[in-house]
């Protein structure tokens, strides 16, 4: 997209809907303020993916379709997750292949950015950080890693508050275990990936975890809390917003 | 009911001196590979190159195998199709006889795994000696490989001094693993020599030449294929290519991605038997072409992607699952992401259909793929022909036999309660309001972690004060 738009449609995601509000609350507040007039339309529940992913195509379909009917205009699809939005941009056009309504999502899933994306390449977001100096972990989704190729965005936008010092931790790019229902399904090897990638990320002794998917933060931050002792850990989106503005 | 795959698991996560042996391997064999790619265009374009090259050689596999078959014969090498594993066995134990052989040396080969062909030699009492080092080890311990490229990576440097001090006690203990090596070395020569038949694995088939290419580092390969008299080759159908020139990108491809060799020690290219005036080399070559599935898989545009395959072993390096349960919980011959997308197809998803299951989907497998075979989309393809009710649609076998009534009805609730947004609402507020309530002991999910908290208000709730449009 070579201008900026004046109006996006916000998914929120159902992850960010029931336990991560301020994640959502931080997106937009990010984007009105880039000048962006956001719409969230409030029939928006989740982009089903939990059921695409267990093999519950018809299911997912129904879900999806009722998400797709949500964003008519031809504006963006801003979402602060890698994988809704890698559901919608990726999986959407699989999903409805050889269906009525195929060229809708394919239309959809056109419009789709995950929010760190949309902040780097379409806003050319410039921050200014107010806070105290602050060491921070990331961890990138797999999604955002892979199926949408954005991972060096969060990286792109934690570089530029001066203030925040990044630290690698071991086998970064290694994935947390949630895999959404894999957490559930195969609970023993879920617990193996997160307890070691718990071990790495407390290793490098930073103040924070940062992340941009509330899937992975709902994992790990699971385990921290369970061990005692939490390290705080934030959506990207709250992270930048409680940095950036006065 | 827990799954025999699930006891495993559980079993093997309680290994922590094997959870350290694969962590250790597998770190290495991934910076490896990444000290191979120095250049990133150069490894997208090989892989594409070499995609295109595997692509090309399935979408023309009959006509394909039609002139490798003819171009091996006029060679003089002798062709075999076997459907099944027992019909591979048969062809194998038809040949023994006819030499009355009773030994045969083998060389690395999956497909005689695949074949339990061991077990089925041994059974006639015939001696089955594997000749590649891992092999050698895992079979004087008793074990099936747990790695496709490195079968023993499980067992460390001591425990296989431990495991050869047990089996040769005549030889000092050492835990000097070129001395080790030397031991092996010492008694694998004079087997060599002796034995009747020799046995290999395939890497590559070359259809308009016909030759045999097959890739190794010990030299044991290249043994076993030349001095015993008789040498017989097994692979699956799927492992021809076109033309000569194609196997250059794929050895390229094939060492880095595997072991991050630049190149491997030894390239055999087996073109016929011992021609007349040569000194060595066997009398009788044979080949054995085994389906087992693949001509089904093949038949499934979607799914036919898995047949490229080359066997680096790649995705199962750098499998997050398989670094932490190991190649024997999968209870398979091939481990690791390959072996849950190819395994559950070959067996059937009612078989090994949990394989599929067992993947968070993060796609490490897909982003190191030499031919770039989408396996996290045809393990997602695989979940869905688990649990479809038009089974009869699909020739996957076993499809539909996942499929519960508890699991169709939570999803088909699931799909309900968010296709509704008043009822979703409804729920999310209540849940949100009175989450003091609901439960903090949530079985799996909170063996390591704590249950996951509820905001005190939804972004839905939160939003109306945000000045958004709400539209």
């Amino acid at each position: 997209m070579a201008t900026k738009p004046d109006t996006i449609y916000f998914f929120g995601t159902c992850l960010v809907d029931l336990m991560y509000p301020q994640a959502g609350v931080s997106a937009m507040q990010l984007l009105q303020r880039a000048g962006v007039k956001v719409i969230f339309p409030p029939a928006q529940t989740c982009c089903g993916q939990p059921a695409w992913n267990s093999g519950y195509r018809d299911e997912a379909r129904s879900v999806a379709r009722a998400q797709i009917a949500l964003f008519p205009k031809p504006i963006p699809i801003v979402i602060p997750s890698g994988s809704c939005a890698g559901m919608m941009k990726v999986h959407y056009p699989e999903l409805f292949a050889g269906q009525q309504d195929e060229a809708q999502a394919v239309d959809v899933a056109s419009r789709v950015y995950e929010l760190t994306e949309f902040l780097v390449d379409v806003l050319k977001i410039e921050l200014q950080d107010l806070g105290e100096p602050l060491t921070v972990a990331v961890h990138t989704s797999c999604s955002a890693r892979r199926e949408m190729g954005v991972a060096d965005k969060i990286e792109s936008l934690l570089g530029q508050l001066s203030n925040v010092q990044r630290v690698e931790h071991a086998r970064k790019p290694e994935c947390c275990g949630f895999g959404g229902t894999f957490a559930v399904k195969e609970p023993e090897i879920s617990a193996a990936m997160v307890l070691d990638k718990v071990t790495h990320i407390r290793n490098t002794g930073v103040d924070r975890l940062i992340s941009q998917e509330c899937g992975c933060l709902m994992n790990i931050g699971g385990v921290m809390a369970k061990q005692g002792d939490a390290l705080p850990h934030q959506h990207i989106a709250e992270f930048l917003w409680e940095r950036t503005h006065v | 009911m827990t799954s025999t795959f699930r006891q495993t698991v559980r079993a093997n996560l309680a290994k922590p001196e094997v959870r350290a042996n694969f962590y250790r391997a597998m770190d290495g064999l991934m910076t490896r590979r990444l000290d191979q790619f120095p250049d990133k265009a150069e490894l997208e374009r090989l892989r594409t190159q070499s995609m295109a090259i595997r692509a090309n050689a399935l979408s023309k596999l009959p006509e394909l195998l039609e002139t490798l078959e003819a171009n091996l014969t006029r060679n003089g090498i002798q062709v075999h199709w076997a459907e099944t594993p027992e019909q591979g066995n048969q062809i194998v134990q038809a040949i023994l006889e006819r030499h009355n052989a009773k030994s045969i040396i083998k060389g690395k080969s999956m497909v005689s795994e695949e074949m339990g062909m061991n077990h089925f030699l041994e059974a006639l009492g015939i001696e089955c000696l594997e000749s590649d080092l891992g092999e050698f080890i895992i079979q004087l311990d008793g074990e099936t490989p747990s790695h496709i490229i490195m079968p023993a990576i499980h067992k460390n440097r001591i425990q296989i001094a431990k495991l050869f001090h047990q089996k040769f006690p005549d030889i000092p203990y050492t835990e000097d693993v070129d001395e080790l090596t030397q031991t092996a070395r010492r008694i694998l020569r004079d087997k060599f020599y002796a034995a009747p038949v020799g046995l290999s694995g395939v890497n590559f088939m070359v259809a308009e030449t016909g030759t045999l290419c097959l890739v190794e580092n010990e030299g044991n390969g290249r043994m076993s294929t030349t001095a015993p008299p008789v040498h017989i080759a097994v692979t699956g159908i799927e492992k021809v290519v076109e033309s000569l020139s194609d196997v250059p990108p794929l050895l390229s491809i094939l060492t880095r991605s595997a072991t991050g060799q630049p190149i491997t020690t030894y390239f055999n290219m087996i073109s016929s038997p011992r021609k007349v005036g040569e000194k060595d080399g066997p009398e009788e070559v044979h080949l054995v072409l085994l389906d087992n599935g693949r001509s089904n898989i093949y038949s499934d545009p979607e799914l036919l992607a898995t047949l490229r395959c080359i066997r680096c072993g790649a995705c199962i390096n750098h499998c997050p699952v398989y670094v932490r349960i190991g190649g024997h919980s999968y209870g398979t011959v091939y481990p690791g992401p390959i072996g849950s997308i190819l395994e559950p197809q070959k067996a059937g998803l009612d078989v090994h259909g949990e394989l599929a299951q067992a993947s968070t989907l993060c796609g490490a497998c897909s982003e190191v793929c030499p031919v770039r075979i989408p396996i996290p989309s045809i393990l997602n393809r695989l979940r869905y022909d688990g649990v479809r009710k038009d089974a009869a649609n699909t020739n996957t076998v076993g499809s539909g036999k996942r499929r519960t009534l508890s699991e169709a009805a939570t999803w088909k609730t699931w799909a309900w309660a968010a296709t509704h947004p008043t009822i979703y609402h409804a729920g999310s507020t209540l849940a949100t309001r009175f989450k003091g309530m609901l439960p903090t002991n949530l079985g799996a999910w909170t063996t390591v972690r704590s249950a996951p908290k509820l905001a005190e208000s939804t972004l839905h709730q939160q939003v109306k004060n945000l000045g958004v449009d709400h539209e």
